[in-house]
């Protein structure tokens, strides 16, 4: 076990679950080369998970344990495009908007590595675009099944829970986009001047700038994509 | 999933301290396979399947398009197995909490359907 040994932000030589033993008892560090501004993401990231975990499992107690038929989402979200009658084709276009949201941040990082100046800047406010795109498209959506009389208590077609757990569960994650969509652009401003070339200090850290930020926000924007994969599937699709 | 990941994890040899740098392409075919399991969950419900094979499908897609977003466009595949086991696994348990609740739920649904004559 001397290969146990490891620096403060060396790498152990151990592999599978040994190496994690070795890492967590190591007395220093336990996540060696994982830079601090990426683990504290991850951990906020982890206890946003469990944030939606139960707003999720709210919403499937009220959906099984009532006695009053669900409405069906399928119709509930359908357009008339045309002439028309697609089903749930709003939210289809949704998610394919904030998949690619999250395509052009993947980028944005990988060009931020490369120090791509202007694409990662360029990438990044394409990803703040889509994204604002995308909480105009739910800010339609609240319009429109609120002027169908969609409320928190009550709504036309079924089990009053519906609404409450579409305002509740659509409305925390759009909040979540929006702010999102805040700091992408904070941040593209700041690739834009060149902060993370310079290593110019933040304003609230005072830490020296670096691409590293870039992919911190990317965590936070993939989070934001993932958590509408689960909504998406088991709010509007079951 | 969690160990599948490991194993790439310890295969690529990219890790290192300055940053994730990874062909442009990955990310593309990534984004298009996204896009393709997407649209077949849109099309699950385009086609009005339903019972258990609509559930189980959901469920697939849904599992894939999480499994690579965290993977390949959160780089889980390549942080070390400390930062990854302590991410994926609390999560996981989460579903005991949902299994909780499914007692819970048949339970209040039982109740009510006995005590108020619901259908």
């Amino acid at each position: 076990m001397t290969d146990v040994a490891v620096t403060n932000t060396g790498h152990s030589s151990l592999q599978g679950v040994r190496s994690i033993a070795a890492d967590w008892s190591s007395d220093q560090r336990a996540f060696k080369n994982v830079p601090w501004g990426k683990a504290m993401m991850w951990i906020f990231l982890l206890s946003d998970t469990f944030v939606f975990s139960v707003f999720l499992i709210g919403y499937m107690t009220v959906r099984m344990s009532t006695t009053v038929p669900w409405p069906n989402p399928s119709e509930v979200f359908a357009l008339e495009i045309g002439g028309q009658h697609i089903p749930l084709i709003l939210i289809a276009i949704m998610t394919f908007v904030l998949i690619s949201s999250s395509g052009t941040m993947a980028m944005a990082v990988n060009c931020g590595y490369r120090r791509y100046r202007r694409a990662t800047a360029i990438l990044l406010v394409v990803t703040a675009l889509l994204g604002a795109t995308f909480v105009s498209m739910q800010a339609f959506e609240w319009t429109k099944l609120i002027s169908e009389g969609v409320r928190p208590w009550a709504n036309p077609w079924g089990a009053p829970q519906f609404g409450s757990t579409f305002f509740m569960i659509t409305g925390f994650h759009g909040t979540h986009v929006t702010i999102g969509v805040i700091f992408l652009l904070i941040v593209a401003r700041k690739v834009w001047r060149g902060d993370y070339d310079r290593g110019a200090p933040g304003f609230f850290t005072s830490r020296k700038g670096n691409y590293e930020s870039v992919e911190i926000m990317g965590l936070y924007w993939h989070f934001v994509d993932l958590v509408w994969v689960f909504i998406f599937a088991l709010f509007y699709l079951w | 999933m969690a160990q599948a990941q490991a194993h790439v994890g310890s295969a690529a040899p990219t890790v290192d301290h300055e940053g994730q740098e990874h062909p442009i392409k990955l990310y593309l075919v990534v984004w298009g396979w996204l896009f393709v399991l997407s649209t077949f969950s849109y099309l699950v419900d385009y086609f009005h399947l339903q019972g258990y094979l609509r559930w189980s499908l959901i469920l697939l897609f849904m599992i894939l398009k999480a499994g690579l977003i965290v993977a390949i466009f959160m780089h889980m595949a390549w942080e070390r197995l400390a930062l990854t086991y302590a991410i994926l696994l609390p999560p996981v348990l989460v579903l005991v909490f949902v299994a909780i609740m499914v007692f819970e739920s048949e339970y209040v649904h039982a109740l009510r359907t006995m005590a108020f004559g619901g259908p």
